[in-house]
């Protein structure tokens, strides 16, 4: 068996090891990745092992990653590129959503854009500005992406696999504050379908829905609920385009509740497109209103206000008790 | 060494900031350097500059007081003050040079690392420690001192820079504008066009790049494959390259880019050839990709030293003058320590503070839910 215990960081590096080991036509490139091994370390040693002609360190300039990789791409390699934080991959908004989004549409289907944008997300790690962001929303609103997040190292690895082998354009979160955490990986498992969500917890009073960081977060709340005898059910999202909403709607036609939770801000995030579309699938079977946690309408705030400004614990329980009023 | 464009324009007050010598060829350039690295002076043709002992102290005073507020920098997120911190260590003479070299009217646009220009900006160095303890993102009015909000993300302000001399143009002004940047800065687009846009509407400002030879792990070589200040002349402006860790030859040459800029002639870009004597922030570890005898040749060209060897070899300074000076950085320092552990949490209701100049509902809708949910913990606390 290959199994391992593995946190998210060396999760995604044996990934990458593994793809790039499998194919010649992986490349992995992006700021930092080849002697630092990346600001996260998780790079390290690839470049050593592959060379600097499949570990690329670029040039300092997001829009040419990202352009580049297409480039590569139409010429039949599979790049992996790095964004080195959530708040620099907007110079590459634009290569992103004019180009990589729509190649293969306006192609009529002739051309493939396998080509992953890894970008470590979201807040509670101390960092100055533009180091914590939620940026999900603004890929999920755009047609021609695919957008999964991670939650534990067994789909770090996976789901990584999955995305490269993918000939969509994958943007692939990584729970940056998660980066530590150590769970098993089986690296010969067969893993399910990439866009799939996953229950983490059984429960029959109202379900939590979650991705990425949101997920430890929500099963704390749901072992926190349960002391007080309320029996939570918590899904891992594990996808954020497209969504799995089957797999929302037949839990919350079982628990006939639903919060839904992010980091990202509450407007026009990833949870109003969650409400909706649970409301108008099961609104006979829905005893409260979807409620969703996340972000304020406010820029991320410096990082001695971050703690407020996240979704933690008791907000999470709160928005459970307010569902549960009703 | 000097790239004169041919499309300079002509000057509209009439004065030429002197003629430049023509293109450098092949090879390395030569750098503009005024003050060895022994601390001899040496001339230049294009970059004479008269500098009184008073002048010379002064900033020598501005380089030892910047190197201890960034060292007292880097004790205070050592010891969990501060999240985060980017040292200018070895950066001291391009930012003391340049920064002295402009004028109070003109506007400086920097990056993360600028502590030196910040102090000769008149900018209280303790405001610049919010940002990096997690206070506040920003930390002072830009107007105040004509010294923008750091910029963290990497090369915007170049053109936030440009836009700025254009405005000066429009409004008939003869102040200029200094953008600060790194030799990574220089592969971002946005770079590039702040470039483009500079050249073309004639803009009085000057791009002032510290080539510290690193971006974070990588060496300006994944950067470029010519020198930096070379790229100016596909714009259609002058490039410079002036050595970095010489003050005297930064204060020349941004000086006469400024005065270029006064005078209706437009832009340079200015390559100070420098180097990053410690790590990129308190976060990175260079030894995964540098090695120690690089910084041992560049310690020899320590920008500080090179002007105390002067001072000292020309009598320009006495013991009592280094004693003074040694008991002003220690007050500096022991002032910054005592405000930034004396630096309040700001209010938690801070998040929804200045997010828009006329309101917005959707932000006050939130501030009342979230005052009342915090209110709500202090309802049970007291039950
Ligand atoms: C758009 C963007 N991409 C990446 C980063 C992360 N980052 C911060 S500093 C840095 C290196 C900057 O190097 P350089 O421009 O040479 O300036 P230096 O810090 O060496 O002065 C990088 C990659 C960033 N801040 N902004």
């Amino acid at each position: 068996m290959a199994t391992e215990k593995l946190s998210i960081v060396k999760a995604i590096n044996a990934s990458l090891r593994t793809a790039l080991e499998n194919d010649p036509k992986v490349i992995v490139m992006g700021e930092d990745v080849g002697k630092l091994g990346g600001v996260f370390r998780v790079t390290d040693g690839l470049q050593k092992d592959f060379g600097e002609d499949r570990v690329i360190d670029t040039p300092l300039a997001e829009s040419g990653i990202v352009g580049t990789a297409i480039g590569l791409a139409l010429r039949g390699y599979r790049p992996v590129v790095e964004i080195q934080f959530d708040g620099f991959v907007f110079p590459a908004y634009d290569q992103i959503v004019t180009q990589l989004a729509k190649m293969h549409a306006r192609a009529l289907g002739k051309i493939k854009m396998p080509v992953v944008v890894r970008i470590p997300y979201g807040g509670a790690i101390g960092a100055v500005e533009h180091h914590s962001e939620s940026p999900e929303s603004l890929f999920a609103h755009v047609a021609g992406l695919k957008i999964v997040s991670p939650a534990n190292a067994s789909d770090a690895y996976w789901m990584l696999q999955q995305a490269i082998q993918s000939d969509d354009p994958v943007i692939y979160f990584e729970p940056k504050r998660r980066y530590h955490d150590r769970s098993e990986v089986d690296t010969e498992a067969i893993p399910g379908p990439l866009h799939t969500a996953r229950t983490v917890r059984q429960g029959t009073d109202l379900t939590l829905v979650a991705y990425g960081p949101m997920v430890k977060t929500c099963l704390e709340a749901a072992a926190a609920a349960a002391e007080e005898g309320r029996n939570l059910e918590v899904l891992d999202l594990r996808s954020i385009s497209p969504i799995d909403f089957d797999a929302v709607q037949a839990s919350v036609e079982r628990t006939r509740r639903l919060v839904v939770v992010h980091e990202a801000p509450v407007f026009f995030g990833s949870g109003a497109e969650i409400a909706a579309r649970i409301t108008e699938r099961c609104f006979y079977h829905l005893e409260a209103p979807v409620l969703r946690v996340g972000g304020y309408h406010a820029p991320y705030p410096p990082s001695r206000l971050e703690d407020e400004y996240l979704p933690g614990l008791d907000r999470v329980l709160d928005a459970v008790d307010r569902a549960l009023a009703y | 060494m000097t790239v004169d464009s041919t499309a300079a324009r002509k000057p509209r007050g009439g004065k030429r900031a002197g003629a430049k010598k023509p293109a450098a060829g092949a090879g390395e350039p030569e750098l503009v350097q005024l003050l060895t690295p022994e601390g001899e002076r040496v001339e230049h043709p294009d970059y004479a500059i008269d500098v009184t002992p008073e002048e010379l102290r002064g900033l020598y005073r501005d380089m030892v007081l910047t190197r201890r507020f960034d060292a007292e920098a880097t004790t205070l997120q050592r010891q969990g003050e501060l999240g985060l911190w980017a040292s200018l260590l070895g950066q001291e003479a391009a930012q003391i040079g340049s920064g002295r070299a402009t004028r109070d009217d003109d506007y400086v646009f920097p990056t993360y690392r600028e502590h030196g220009v910040a102090w000769c900006r008149g900018v209280d160095p303790t405001n610049l420690l919010g940002m990096f303890r997690g206070v506040n993102n920003g930390g002072w009015d830009p107007n105040e001192n004509n010294f923008h909000l750091y910029t963290i993300v990497i090369g915007s302000q170049a053109l936030h820079a440009t836009g700025y001399a254009m405005g000066i143009t429009k409004d008939g002004a003869d102040s200029a504008v200094v953008a600060y940047f790194g030799d990574g800065a220089t592969s971002q687009g946005d770079v590039a066009e702040a470039f483009t846009f500079a050249a073309v509407y004639n803009a009085p400002v000057v791009f002032f790049c510290q080539n510290n030879q690193w971006a974070i792990s990588e060496p300006t070589e994944k950067q470029t494959r010519v020198p930096l200040y070379r790229r100016a002349q596909g714009y259609g402006f002058p490039g410079v390259r002036v050595d970095g860790n010489d003050v005297l030859a930064c204060l020349a040459v941004t000086r006469a880019a400024l005065e270029r800029a006064r005078t209706g002639q437009g832009p340079t870009f200015v390559e100070a050839f420098t180097y990053r004597m410690g790590a990129h922030t308190t976060s990175d570890d260079p030894t995964r990709y540098r090695r120690d005898e690089e910084r041992e040749l560049w310690e020899a060209k320590d920008p500080i030293l090179r002007l105390r060897r002067h001072l000292e070899r020309e009598g320009l300074a006495d013991d009592e003058f280094f004693a003074a000076l040694e008991a002003e950085s220690d007050a500096l320092a022991k002032r910054v320590r005592e405000t930034v552990r004396a630096m309040p949490d700001p209010e938690s209701t801070a998040i929804f503070e200045n997010i828009y100049a006329d309101g917005h509902a959707l932000v006050d809708e939130e501030r009342e839910q979230f005052i009342a949910y915090q209110a709500s913990f202090a309802d049970e606390e007291s039950k």
